[in-house]
């Protein structure tokens, strides 16, 4: 009786006291959110600490790295060779559309310099591997292998193979996290490769599609049509693959198309993703300005040539007075 | 003093692995039924050590969890504050639950987590899990006796070894 009175009165002790200290720590928690929220802390905190949430991310993506590794030895010989004839193939096919492109681009450069426009097709690129985990599961992201010390940037666009991915949002050190399109918060700017409709693709929060919603409702729009990034607002370089329209709904009021699209680039099975260089000026000619003037190889010696013919001359000068 | 020492260590060690496995990928379809591990194991070492795991290991637990997951921070922290406060109050009777009871105990406390959760994210605007996602709390006490066996199965090796 005495001891299940004093268990009980040790209990509600003890329960007292713990929830002063769960309010507390509540009370600290929704401060923090809000102080993220507003400012955008998190970035921040990882920056800080990014020394310990660097390797925290390789350790719990080397799993994943292993068992590919596993599965790559495992793998007969024939059907590495089989799959080498093919990748061999595919390059050289690849090679071979990239000739006839060449030709193209130089036609396209000539073109845009008679029209003094700029050069966009010009591109540069830095290739990066997708260290294999799962940051929020309500969210589409990724995170590369390579960072700020690599040369990373925020606003960089990422993508495949086949066609746009994302673009990174936060760089680490040696680690960046990439914004993939189909991730709720993602707007990617397009064109209707057919009919040159344009329209903002956004992420979906559930499953992998891309929305767009609110088109007129006289669009030309086809179930099937291919969508290329329209380089509107900077952000994302234009004519790159982005996605193929599957659905298209009139919405309720009946005054707007809503169309599903499917992202071109392969967002889950991606390895190896290509970061895309800020083109340098999209805009206005500032090239030039760089080769403008004598080159530096004059302007470097010159004063010491005019000191150097200055000086015999004052010498002369001087032994002819 | 050394059984203090190598208990703390199991600990830590135990909680770091969740936060790793916390973060393992998995197909898209099943991304929302992933098991919240950080939850089993405080919870676990919440009725088998309370004078080493309280409110404060889970606040820091969940704030590691927050940096390395990154949505918004503080709000796995608030979340496991919660859930290890109501293991705490109730461990007395959890801690001699038969297996299945525990299991439905943790369904419980991960079911009202998934309650809160929904809640932080709508304040914060953020994108709300989806339907599937109120089903995770069933893996997570489908995984509990796993958890549990194995921890414990560690510290009963290790306090054999320590003797």
């Amino acid at each position: 009786m005495v001891l299940s009175r004093d268990g009980s009165a040790s209990l509600f002790a003890a329960s007292a006291g713990g929830t002063l200290r769960l309010a507390g720590y509540l009370l600290l928690a929704v401060a923090l959110m809000m102080l993220d929220h507003h400012d955008d802390w998190l970035p921040r905190v990882r920056s800080a600490t990014a020394l310990a949430v660097e390797p925290a991310w390789r350790l719990a993506g080397a799993p994943a790295r292993w068992l590919s590794d596993i599965r790559e030895n495992l793998t007969a010989q024939s059907s590495l060779r089989r799959e080498n004839r093919e990748l061999r193939d595919a390059l050289l096919l690849a090679n071979v559309r990239i000739a006839r492109m060449q030709a193209l681009v130089r036609q396209n450069d000539q073109l845009k310099r008679l029209l003094d426009a700029a050069d966009s097709l010009r591109m540069q690129g830095q290739l990066a591997r997708v260290i294999d985990i799962d940051l929020d599961p309500y969210r589409r992201r990724l995170v590369l292998n390579r960072g700020a010390r690599q040369g990373v940037q925020v606003g960089q666009a990422v993508v495949d193979a086949h066609g746009v991915m994302g673009q990174v949002i936060e760089v680490l050190p040696n680690t960046a996290v990439v914004l993939l399109v189909t991730d709720p918060s993602s707007a990617l700017p397009v064109i209707d490769a057919r009919s040159g409709v344009r329209a903002v693709a956004y992420g979906s929060g559930s499953g992998d599609l891309l929305s767009l919603p609110d088109l007129p409702i006289n669009a030309d729009i086809k179930v099937g049509d291919s969508l290329l990034t329209s380089g509107l607002g900077g952000r994302f370089p234009a004519g790159f693959p982005a996605a193929t329209i599957v659905t298209i709904v009139a919405d309720r009021s009946g005054n707007y198309l809503r169309a599903a699209a499917r992202p071109a680039a392969r967002l889950d099975r991606s390895d190896q993703v290509l970061l895309l260089r800020d083109l340098a000026e999209p805009m206005g000619p500032p090239a030039p300005v760089i080769d403008a003037g004598p080159p530096s190889s004059l302007i470097g010696p010159a004063p010491a040539g005019v000191g150097n013919a200055s000086t015999p001359r004052a010498a002369r000068n001087g032994a002819r007075r | 003093m050394m059984h203090n020492d190598w208990q703390r260590w199991v600990c830590y060690l135990s909680l770091a692995l969740s936060l790793l496995l916390m973060l393992l990928p998995l197909p898209m379809a099943l991304l929302p039924l992933r098991p919240w591990w950080p939850a089993l194991v405080l919870v676990y070492w919440v009725l088998e050590a309370p004078d080493r795991v309280g409110l404060g290991t889970a606040f820091i637990t969940g704030l590691a969890a927050d940096v390395l997951a990154g949505a918004l921070l503080g709000d796995q922290a608030l979340r496991l504050v919660v859930i290890v406060f109501l293991a705490q109050r109730f461990r007395a009777r959890l801690r001699f639950f038969p297996m299945v009871q525990q299991s439905a105990a943790v369904l419980l406390l991960l079911l009202n987590d998934s309650l809160l959760r929904w809640l932080i994210r709508a304040f914060a605007g953020l994108p709300l899990p989806p339907l599937l996602a109120w089903a995770a709390p069933l893996v997570d006490a489908v995984l509990w006796p796993f958890v549990f066996l194995l921890l414990d199965g560690l510290r009963a090796r290790m306090r054999a070894r320590e003797s």
